[in-house]
């Protein structure tokens, strides 16, 4: 062994000796300073032969490299030793809570509203919406319930001391039906009368001096109203058919159309949808004939009343159409298996909780109107 | 309206059963609200003989029984009954039979050490009656039927329908009406009309009507020498299967002639009226004691029977308490009139009175059935309580001219969507009392038909048939129908009759080319706002819009206040969200919720109009107590106009645009802390939101103990971006560097932040894309009075980097304009 490989041996041992970065610097200053061993050796080459030169040159060389290569590679190894040590100290406890950000959440009445909106958009239906404190005339004379109608008295009217331009008083609306008429009005009157097609649904609030487990002074609806050329009783049916299979995403539902009487449609009829019981509740769908299957009433409907296309200044030889008028809470109820309807105006969070829907469950055709 | 299947034999010859029945009335419209037979409950009680009785070895009040049911072997019964003996027949409840009078199940029991098997019981305990001083017992003649059902025995077996009636159909208010709409449905034929030939003798009673606008006729027999009693059981079976309870005859014959055909009727006790009837216009104050032993005070617009003494009945809809016949009652007046419906319907809505007459006047009846209802109603006393009849004095005229339609049979598809033969559409008709003229069978075109208008024609057949030659109908409506105005009632006569479930669903055309946004602008900013609240942890909830007047006051008052509430609390139309939110925190509160964040998307109801509105109140614990940052913290108004400033830029409010203002000019009341709270507007008019800490007086007197924060959203103000089409403004990032500075000043206390933060970035509007306050510092160091602010100001350079003279420049510019508010660069 050369003395250069003695040297160079040298310090590799105490490189791998050395016990932090001090120690790595004397060695470095030791053998690589200006001063240093290796450097010192390295300066005696310009004093030698070529022949010498070409023999040490490279061996002085390679220890120098040897031993910087060392250097840096014992550097790396006690900085990657101290920041294992230091991260060891940094330890955390994870299975302590982290910091938590409320919990928003949509009411089911609007959730549904949303999917309403969504089913009929895929019909070509827009949203319409009116005035909740309405007059006498929208509200009931205009859809051919005159006052001294005996329907009225089923109405439970909320009424204002405040009357209207024909001294009539100011009421709640007991209906969604009140916007039908502004609508057709409004359209009348855009098309000097000659009219235009009319698809529409009108979700909200509304009310009825009516106060009980399954009643509620104030309630949502939803009514839907098609006003066009050509327009009958099929149409009513397929329609109603759709949104009710659409609304609770099953294809199995029966629906059962019951001759009844709305004053401001001709002929009119109640609909009843098919349930069964599935896991001990009641779901809408399925068999109806089948035990403890049976039929409920969900919603009213019929052919728009002549009375009432021509109240609003549209010739209903023309045009006609249909309407139809459902609770919204109670689809809520049917569709997500509430029973509690009084529990929808009580605003107890722990209920919010359970029955409300995210803020990004918006109903979507592509994703099931259903959340 | 409430029958028996018997009743309704006694109309519709029928073999269909009562299911069929019940489900054909459901199919017309005439809906089956429940369905009853009276014998399920009985059907395994049997006909049963006494064989032997004697006395019970441990009880003397007790005797042993040996019952013959028809069994192989007689059951021994042991019977408190004082009236149980040999040979008598009864009714007797084998084990296992449930009793429903007495709500328990008969098992095999010892009583008194003797076994008992089964029961012989009462009509109490069978609940045919209030009769509980024995067991029944049965004529001889049941003798041979021992062994069979009792319910059978006794002819119990008759089911009950309940049928719910809309009301435009008057004519179903009785059960002949219900008869001839089965009968046109298949379910059987309608027997013909028995209305006797009535031997009558003496002048009919002096009446007449002085009121011909409210009541167009009244007619009257008087029937004198009659006995008034029980009416027989037929009868009170009847009655009592509609509910109606039994009076006496005389009463009994009234209502059953109104349930079994619609017609209402009253009889008078002829002896306790003076002179001649009359009906005539109520005198205003006149007072009537009505038979429900209240009284009422009329106006002029009301009807009333009087006679000299004064007035009596509440025209159509109440009798007089004091002129009703009785048991006393020897000589009755017989009253068969025709009330006005729509006056009618004015005197019972202000009245507040309703009455099975009213109901029926009110929806028409039958103005050419007065003489029939006359006629049947008095056949029925001469028949049950004896009497001679006089004559009928008809006094006025009933409104009997009968409406004719012009229809055309393809009306029924195009509206009713359902193609029924002209052949079959014409019998439904025919069945259900129309007549029908058809050109086509040799009967003269109507006259509106050569006028039609070929457009409506046209309109109506959608290119069916050729209109040429369409046969055009002349349809007579027949008189208890007062609901048929036109064709479209036609048509549902038809569809009704032939069944709705007929009808083939018909999709609805889809419209041609790309799909429409069906969203108005307003309803997407709501629906985009609603959700961003949900996202930053609001819970939406549904508050009533009608609140306490309590709760309105510090919001304004309300303008709206029902004049017919349901209760105090549920009063006034609410003026602001809060009140409803901050209740519903109360609750929630009492209820151990610790973090409450509501939010409602509603309306607001001000004087002119609704106003949409985003109201919201946070309470209880911000962030609840926790390892990392120790206690609890509380909600304050910068955590409102957080929550208002997302929820308005997700609505689509321009949010760089905004202002800080205070309450002045808001016309919003004084429900916030007067220094911790605010507005915000686009200029000084535009108020897009309020917010702030409610006030504490407020937050108490409603009940929420903890302080709340909380803020409204006018969403009605929000300017609604035009949407122009998809393309977005054309962009680049910027190429250069942006620059930021820091600027400290020393300013005085009262100095608005905001105004600090104003007069920096207008230093150079183009070049300072943002100004934004880092920190807020008071303490001596800055002296009496005085904060300082620090403010970091980013610079985005477009054409050049900046350069140190530029910057140099820009500082000074910054600090020139903080000067002007009187700040001070901090050294």
């Amino acid at each position: 062994m050369s003395d250069i490989e003695a040297i160079r041996d040298k310090y590799l041992e105490q490189i791998d000796a050395a016990a932090d970065g001090d120690a790595l610097e004397a060695i470095r200053l030791a053998a690589l300073g200006k001063k240093g061993e290796i450097s010192l050796l390295l300066k005696t080459l310009g004093q030698m032969t070529p022949e010498e030169r070409q023999e040490q040159g490279p061996k002085i060389n390679g220890a120098r490299q040897a031993v910087a290569d060392a250097l840096t590679s014992r550097k790396e190894t006690m900085e990657t030793a101290a920041l294992d040590a230091k991260l060891a100290t940094e330890k955390l406890d994870l299975t302590l809570p982290a910091p938590v950000a409320p919990k928003g959440s949509i009411h089911p009445v609007s959730q549904v509203m949303d999917e309403l909106a969504e089913i009929f958009a895929d019909l070509g239906f827009s949203v319409a919406t009116g005035p909740e404190i309405e007059d006498d005339w929208h509200n009931f004379t205009a859809l051919n319930i005159p006052d001294t109608h005996p329907a009225r008295a089923m109405h439970d009217t909320f009424y204002f001391p405040q009357t209207d331009d024909s001294g009539m008083p100011k009421l709640l609306r007991t209906h969604t039906s009140p916007v039908q008429i502004r609508t057709m009005m409004d359209v009348a009157r855009q098309t000097q009368g000659a009219g235009e097609p009319i698809y529409i649904i009108v979700p909200g609030r509304t009310y009825r001096s009516d106060s009980d487990a399954t009643h509620t002074p104030m309630f949502h609806q939803v009514e839907g109203l098609v006003i066009d050329k050509g327009i009958h009783m099929g149409h009513l049916k397929w329609t109603l058919e759709t949104f009710v299979r659409a609304f609770f995403e099953r294809d199995d539902i029966e629906l059962r159309l019951r001759p009844s009487y709305f004053p401001f449609t001709e002929p009119s009829a109640e609909v009843d949808v098919g349930f069964s019981v599935e896991q001990g509740r009641r779901i809408i769908g399925g068999d109806p004939r089948g035990d403890n299957g049976g039929w409920m009433e969900i919603l009213g409907s019929g052919m728009v009343h002549p009375n009432v296309i021509r109240n609003c200044g549209l010739d209903p030889d023309v045009w006609q159409g249909f309407a139809f008028g459902c609770g919204i809470d109670r689809l809520a109820m049917l569709k997500y298996g509430m029973d509690d309807l009084r529990a929808f105006f009580d605003g107890d969070l722990r209920w919010a909780d359970h029955y409300g829907f995210g803020a990004l469950d918006v109903p979507t055709l592509s994703g099931g109107v259903g959340a | 309206m409430k029958f028996s299947l018997s009743w309704l034999k006694a109309h519709l010859d029928t073999d269909a059963s009562a299911t069929e029945i019940a489900e054909k009335l459901t199919s017309i419209g005439l809906e089956i609200e429940g369905m009853e037979n009276p014998a399920d409950a009985l059907r395994p009680f049997r006909v049963a003989k006494v064989i032997e009785a004697g006395p019970h070895p441990n009880a003397d009040k007790l005797q042993l029984l040996k019952v013959d049911d028809g069994a192989a072997e007689p059951w021994q019964v042991v019977c408190g009954a004082p009236n149980a003996k040999a040979g008598m027949i009864g009714v007797f409840g084998p084990p296992g039979t449930y009793i429903p009078g007495s709500d328990f199940t008969l098992k095999p029991a010892k009583i008194r050490d003797v076994e008992s098997f089964g029961m012989m019981c009462s009509y109490r305990e069978l609940e045919l009656g209030d009769d509980h001083d024995g067991i029944i017992e049965l004529p001889e003649s049941a003798a041979a039927k021992v062994g069979t059902s009792y319910a059978d025995y006794a002819e119990l077996d008759d089911p009950v329908f309940d049928v719910s009636i809309t009301p435009n159909r008057q004519d179903c208010m009785g059960v002949r009406g219900i008869a001839r709409d089965l009968a046109a449905a298949g379910m059987g034929k309608l027997r013909p009309l028995d209305v006797a030939d009535i031997a009558r003798s003496g002048s009919g009673p002096d009446v007449r009507t002085e009121n011909p606008e409210g009541c167009p006729a009244f007619y009257a027999c008087t029937v004198k020498g009659v006995s008034n009693g029980a009416s027989p059981d037929w009868m009170q079976a009847r009655l009592k299967s509609a509910g109606q309870k039994p009076i006496n005859t005389l009463v009994d014959i009234t209502n059953y002639v109104m349930l079994d055909h619609g017609r209402p009727l009253h009889v008078y006790d002829a002896n306790k009226l003076a002179g001649g009837l009359v009906a005539r216009k109520a005198k205003p104050g006149e007072t009537v004691v009505a038979l429900n032993d209240n009284e009422y005070t009329l106006d002029e617009t009301m009807t009333v029977i009087a006679d000299d003494n004064g007035a009596h009945d509440i025209g159509g809809i109440m009798g007089g308490a004091n002129t009703g016949s009785d048991e006393a009652t020897t000589e009755v007046l017989i009253e068969c009139a025709y009330f006005t419906p729509e006056n009618i319907a004015k005197t019972g809505q202000k009245l507040m009175l309703t009455s099975d007459a009213r109901q029926r006047f009110e929806r028409g009846v039958d103005p050419a059935f007065l003489d029939d209802g006359l006629e049947l109603a008095t056949a029925l006393v001469l028949e049950l309580c004896g009497g001679t009849a006089s004559e009928i004095t008809r006094a006025g005229t009933p409104p009997t001219e009968q409406r004719t339609i012009s229809y055309d049979p393809a009306q029924c598809l195009a509206l009713g969507g359902l193609d029924v033969a002209p052949d079959r559409q014409k019998a439904i008709l025919e069945a259900l009392g129309f007549e029908v003229l058809c050109p086509r069978e040799g009967g003269d075109p109507s006259p509106d038909c050569a006028t039609t208008d070929e457009r409506e024609v046209d309109s109506r057949l959608r290119g069916k048939t050729d209109s040429a030659t369409v046969p055009c109908w002349t349809i007579t409506v027949p008189t208890w129908r007062r609901d048929i105005a036109g064709w479209q009632d036609i048509v549902e006569e038809i569809v009704r009759i032939e069944g709705l479930d007929n009808i083939p669903s018909t999709p609805l055309a889809r419209k041609p080319g790309v799909a429409k946004p069906t969203a108005s602008p307003e309803q997407l900013a709501e629906r985009k706002a609603r959700r961003a609240a949900a996202a930053r942890g609001l819970n939406e909830v549904v508050n009533w819009s009608f609140i306490s007047e309590k709760e309105a006051a510090p919001f304004g008052g309300g303008t709206w206040s029902l004049a017919n509430p349901i209760s105090e609390d549920l009063k006034v139309m609410r003026p602001s969200m809060l009140p409803g939110l901050i209740a519903a925190a109360k609750r929630n509160s009492a209820r151990g919720a610790a973090s409450i964040r509501l939010f409602e998307v509603g309306r607001r109801y001000l004087e002119s109009t609704e106003h949409p509105t985003i109201g919201l109140v946070l309470t209880g614990e911000k962030i609840a107590r926790n390892w990392q940052g120790g206690a609890a913290s509380k909600y304050d108004a910068y955590d409102a106009k957080a929550e208002v400033l997302a929820i308005l830029e997700a609505a689509g409010a321009p949010a760089d645009k905004l202002m800080d203002f205070g309450f002045d000019d808001s016309g919003l009341g004084n429900a916030y802390h007067p220094g911790q709270s605010g507005t915000l507007r686009l200029g000084p008019k535009k108020i897009l939101a309020a917010y702030g800490a409610l006030h504490p007086s407020v937050t108490r007197a409603l009940g929420l103990k903890s302080a709340a924060v909380g803020a409204e959203i006018f969403l009605d103000a929000i300017p609604l971006k035009k949407k122009a089409g998809h393309m977005r403004d054309a962009f680049a990032p910027p190429a250069l560097q942006a620059v930021n500075r820091d600027f400290a000043f020393i300013v005085d206390a009262d100095l608005p932040a905001g105004e600090l933060v104003r007069a920096v970035k207008g230093a150079d509007k183009k070049l300072i894309t943002d100004a934004r306050i880092f920190d807020l510092f008071e303490g001596p160091s800055v002296g009496e009075g005085k904060k300082s602010l620090a403010i970091e100001v980013t610079l985005q350079p477009t054409e050049a980097t900046l350069t140190e003279e530029d910057l140099k420049a820009l500082s000074d510019k910054v600090v020139a304009n903080a000067a002007k508010l009187g700040a001070e660069l901090r050294g």
